[in-house]
């Protein structure tokens, strides 16, 4: 468990959403992400829109805290489209959202639905040009014959507008569901995932992508296997992965060959055949997958656990995580409620010393991987008085439950935390429950 | 060709896991939970999602569990049926006591006594003569699969019933293939994207342009207008056409 020594106690900060238990399905929440900075952070949902928020400017005064997060701009990303040829809707839910380096004033962010993905620009306005020679404020033109002299526009400053703008749309290029984006090294270039496809595009073109990954078969009834995650390596601008639901991860350099079906390295960890059953290979499918920021190893989600691989290691992760290893013996009945299926994602902290992953019951797990301490907290509106720190949680698998455990059976399986962020540089994390968004700091002496 | 039940052991023969109660209710337990978790993996392939795709990931886990299922029961050979009165209806609403299959293989191994057993019995004895073909037709179509299940039929013999049974999944996947895409699970769409531009595809040009991964001009299911008015039919006609595959045989 946490507490004392270097160990990080981790207090609410703030809430985001609705307060009722009645859920919009709308707002649900299917994204998280901060940016490169940490000074944004945005989420999607299922209605299709990107709510960014901003973190405040540091108060001197106020040194026991970080700047809060506030509303910065939304916008609706994806609208619902109705395919004709299948009669099938297009879900506009925002699969994943993922940030550009700032290059200039505005910010970028890639956000995608199931089969368009969208460049977007959000830009600041705090000026406009007032006092034009030929023109009225309103814009009307001036009759020419009142302008007797010469009047140039001056910006004068005005309530902060944040406009969000639809650059460029990347679309037609996903017969499957896309389930990642990811942004190359280059900043020049990226990558999409379906189910059995990864396309590669330039930012600047959106009538053209080229096919880097292809594993549908020839005959669809030998589909057996498909993409669950892919990512750029975060330094070396030709390598990317990708994992599949059979739980193996295929590392690919593209500068081997045009198509890159056949992988530079395969990271698969042998079965254990005593612990084979009928959702063995359901739990071993891949959720995630997230580079280290260092870019030496990775980490893979599967349904009960969370694997560290080092790159140049295939036969076996180099740390393993169990998140809700109780839930092993019920699998049957997660089976049945579909829960088996969910896909939980993962992330590190900004020293790739600490990674964090969702569970059930709204709780989420924290694993130091230098102590090989881990914690369970939970996001919960009972615990939200600012900076009094989180008390840990502890699940009950079997046998007498102690005091201020909770029993297995007792858990809550239709609240789950499936997107979780960690700030780049700060300790500062994003938890998503179902429809809203919670922000925990550490506490700060 | 949906293997249902199993034939009662006879287990005067089954003289290595005489003696204790729970040595011989543990085995047709494990057998009936498994065939239930077949049943529940069928059902779930089967259900039809109304507007919106379905999960391509999940459809394909789902179907290798039934494939790991067909094979395991293929091969300790209990691919045999039994007549109505021992099969039971496995509710499809609730998987059985599924604590076995939860289990790891070593810990079926050590045999271990099966909880929840008295539970199951009730089910087991739930139904008898349950024969309901002629309800299917007139079945809703959350029911029909239900039915379709507790349908009861002889096999010959345990080759027969192997070859159907991979006939039959095969046929299903198939069915989904050919079938109109707005019924069921339409797991392996072949519609290219660039179809989707009604007016490229009324003048019968492509632009090359959209052809990112080059598939070429794809053949795609047979167009269909059919408007959501019409699901329920499509599903009445995708399970006749399941029927007839089972009437066949």
């Amino acid at each position: 468990g946490a507490g004392g020594g270097n160990d990080i106690q981790w207090c609410f900060s703030q809430v985001k959403g609705a307060v009722d238990d009645d859920v919009a399905e709308a707002d649900i929440i299917s994204t998280v992400e901060f940016n490169h900075s940490g000074e944004l952070l945005a989420t999607g949902d299922k209605g299709g829109r990107v709510v960014i928020f901003q973190q405040e400017q540091e108060n001197k005064t106020q040194s026991h805290s970080r700047g809060e997060y506030n509303v910065y701009s939304t916008f609706q990303s994806h609208e619902p489209e109705f395919d004709y040829l299948k009669s099938l809707e297009i879900e506009e839910k925002i699969n994943k959202i993922r940030w550009l380096p700032q290059k200039n004033a505005a910010q970028f962010l890639l956000s995608t639905n199931d089969k368009t993905i969208k460049l977007w620009k959000i830009s600041e306005r705090d000026k406009r040009p007032e006092g034009y020679n030929l023109k009225e404020e309103d814009g009307r033109y001036r009759d020419p014959t009142t302008v007797t002299t010469l009047r140039v526009p001056v910006f004068r400053p005005m309530d902060l507008m944040v406009e969000a703008s639809p650059r460029r749309i990347f679309a037609n290029a996903h017969t499957y569901h896309i389930n990642s984006i990811s942004i190359n090294s280059d900043y020049e270039t990226y990558l999409s995932a379906d189910d059995l496809r990864i396309n590669l595009w330039h930012l600047e073109i959106t009538d053209r992508s080229f096919n880097i990954v292809d594993i549908k078969p020839a005959n669809m009834e030998e589909l057996t296997e498909v993409i669950t995650a892919a990512e750029f390596h975060p330094n070396s601008c030709n390598t990317f992965v990708y994992s599949s639901s059979k739980g193996t991860i295929r590392l690919c350099d593209m500068r081997a060959s045009a198509l890159c079906d056949r992988h530079s390295k395969l990271f698969e960890e042998p079965e254990d055949p005593s612990n084979r059953s009928f959702f063995s290979e359901i739990i071993s499918s891949i959720s995630d997958v997230k580079f280290s920021h260092s870019g030496r190893y990775m980490m893979t989600r599967d349904y009960l656990s969370v694997k560290i691989w080092d790159l140049n290691m295939e036969n076996r992760p180099v740390e393993t995580y169990q998140v809700h290893e109780y839930l092993r013996s019920k699998l049957c009945s997660l089976y049945e409620n579909d829960c088996i299926f969910d896909k939980f994602e993962c992330c590190w902290n900004g020293s790739d010393s600490i990674v964090m992953t969702g569970s059930y019951n709204n709780f989420f797990r924290m694993f130091d991987r230098n102590t090989k301490r881990d914690i369970t907290l939970e996001a919960s509106r009972e615990n939200n008085k600012p900076r009094t720190v989180l008390k840990p949680r502890k699940v009950c698998a079997s046998g007498k439950r102690k005091k201020d455990e909770i029993s297995v059976d007792s858990l809550d399986f239709n609240k789950k935390i499936l997107h979780t962020a960690w700030h780049p540089k700060e300790n500062i994390i994003a938890v998503a429950t179902t429809n809203n968004l919670y922000i925990f700091q550490d506490k700060m002496n | 060709m949906f293997v249902r039940g199993l034939k009662r052991k006879c287990f005067d023969g089954e003289e290595d896991i005489e003696g204790t109660l729970a040595g011989i209710k543990a085995i047709p337990s494990y057998n009936l939970q498994r065939q239930s978790l077949l049943d529940m993996s069928l059902v779930k392939l089967q259900l039809c999602h109304m507007l919106v795709e379905p999960n391509l990931c999940r459809s394909v886990l789902i179907a290798n569990t039934v494939r790991q299922i067909q094979e395991e029961m293929t091969q300790d050979g209990t691919w045999q049926m039994i007549n109505t009165q021992s099969t039971g209806q496995a509710s499809l609403d609730r998987l059985v006591s599924t604590d076995i299959l939860c289990r790891s293989s070593r810990e079926q191994a050590e045999g271990k006594h099966v909880p929840g057993y008295s539970t199951f019995n009730k089910d087991f004895e739930g139904d008898q003569g349950q024969d309901s073909l002629e309800t299917m037709s007139t079945a809703s179509s959350v029911q029909a699969p239900r039915n379709l299940q507790s349908n009861v039929w002889e096999m010959e013999n345990p080759q027969e019933n192997k070859g159907n049974f991979q006939k039959s999944l095969d046929q299903i996947f198939e069915t989904l293939e050919n079938k109109s895409p707005n019924s069921v699970e339409d797991l392996f769409s072949e519609v290219d994207n660039s179809y989707y531009d009604l007016d490229t595809m009324l003048t019968g040009m492509m632009s090359n342009t959209k052809m990112g991964h080059c598939d070429g001009l794809e053949t795609f299911s047979s167009p269909t207008t059919a408007t959501s008015s019409s699901n329920c039919k499509s599903d009445l006609n995708e399970l006749d056409h399941i029927v007839e595959i089972l009437v066949e045989s």
